[in-house]
């Protein structure tokens, strides 16, 4: 099972939500300032990353594909992460 | 006879050429989608910024739990999708079919809790003028539901025709497309997670 890359990067997908989970659940997304912000939304561009590479197959995509969809990944994840800092003022 | 550098060089790049799986139209369909959904996710984070109180109590009421199993659903469901693809691309077309029938599995198992949720803000007398994060909550996530039954649909679509031996390693194109329909709603609820269930 682990031989599959595919698999392997769904078991990333689910620890990473588990991560992410427990960040929620420990309640240190909401009393530690930016470094979960920044955690949680490094951990959300990794995942979004994988399924645009692996599960969509744009790994191989023309670059323009790649750009416009991994551009968008970074630019909503880094204003989102602007807008908790402008927040936490 | 070995075959000299230039052939491997001549090869290369036609073994690795770019490839956009799928129609072209699901991706500019991916492209309006995304940028949809991008605009709400930046006007959701800029609003909270203006009210952090609200959003922090309102968000609060809402279940983790469910939220996480969601994602593990949405995940697990594209990790079946591409299994699926890949079956049908070596003529496994029998697998393929379970592989899809899993997704559909993983899919009704995120309609079912996100209805359960839904009724029970409603139950509470939550709707969308209850105050600014639900107005952005329900408009999120039903609109993201309402991607999550159409994805459904298409693989339903999908699964019928796979089982008539549609597809196989001679033509994947329709079920490339509608693979890429469905990662784009994981992709979505991946930053819609975090964005309105955890952070604080």
């Amino acid at each position: 099972m682990f031989n599959n890359s595919i698999n392997r990067i769904w078991i990333a997908l689910l620890i990473a939500t588990g991560a992410t989970f427990w960040l929620g659940e420990s309640g240190l997304s909401g009393s530690a300032g930016m470094t979960p912000v920044l955690l949680m939304f490094t951990l959300a561009a990794a995942k979004g990353l994988w399924v645009i590479y692996d599960f969509m197959e744009l790994r191989h995509a023309p670059a323009l594909w790649k750009r416009l969809l991994v551009g968008w990944l970074g630019f909503v994840t880094g204003m989102i992460v602007l807008a908790y800092w402008i927040g936490q003022r | 006879m070995n075959p000299s550098a230039d052939t491997y060089s001549q090869l290369q790049p036609q073994r690795y050429a770019p490839r956009l799986p799928g129609d072209l139209a699901v991706w500019l369909i991916i492209l309006a989608e995304l940028l949809t959904f991008g605009i709400l996710f930046l006007s959701y984070a800029f609003a909270r910024a203006l009210d952090v109180e609200l959003f922090n109590a309102s968000q609060r009421t809402l279940d983790l739990n469910s939220g996480a199993v969601n994602t593990v659903l949405l995940i697990t469901g594209s990790w079946c999708v591409v299994h699926a693809v890949k079956a049908v691309r070596r003529d496994a077309s029998g697998q393929g079919v379970r592989w899809l029938v899993a997704a559909m599995v993983c899919g009704a198992g995120f309609i079912s809790l996100k209805s359960m949720e839904f009724s029970a803000k409603a139950d509470a007398g939550i709707d969308l003028s209850t105050n600014t994060f639900y107005m952005f909550y329900l408009m999120l996530t039903a609109f993201h539901f309402l991607h999550v039954v159409v994805a459904m649909v298409f693989l339903a679509i999908l699964l019928v025709k796979t089982r008539q031996g549609a597809y196989g390693s001679h033509d994947t194109h329709a079920l490339e497309t509608g693979a890429a329909f469905w990662h784009m709603v994981d992709l979505l609820w991946i930053v819609l997670f975090p964005l309105v269930y955890v952070m604080r």
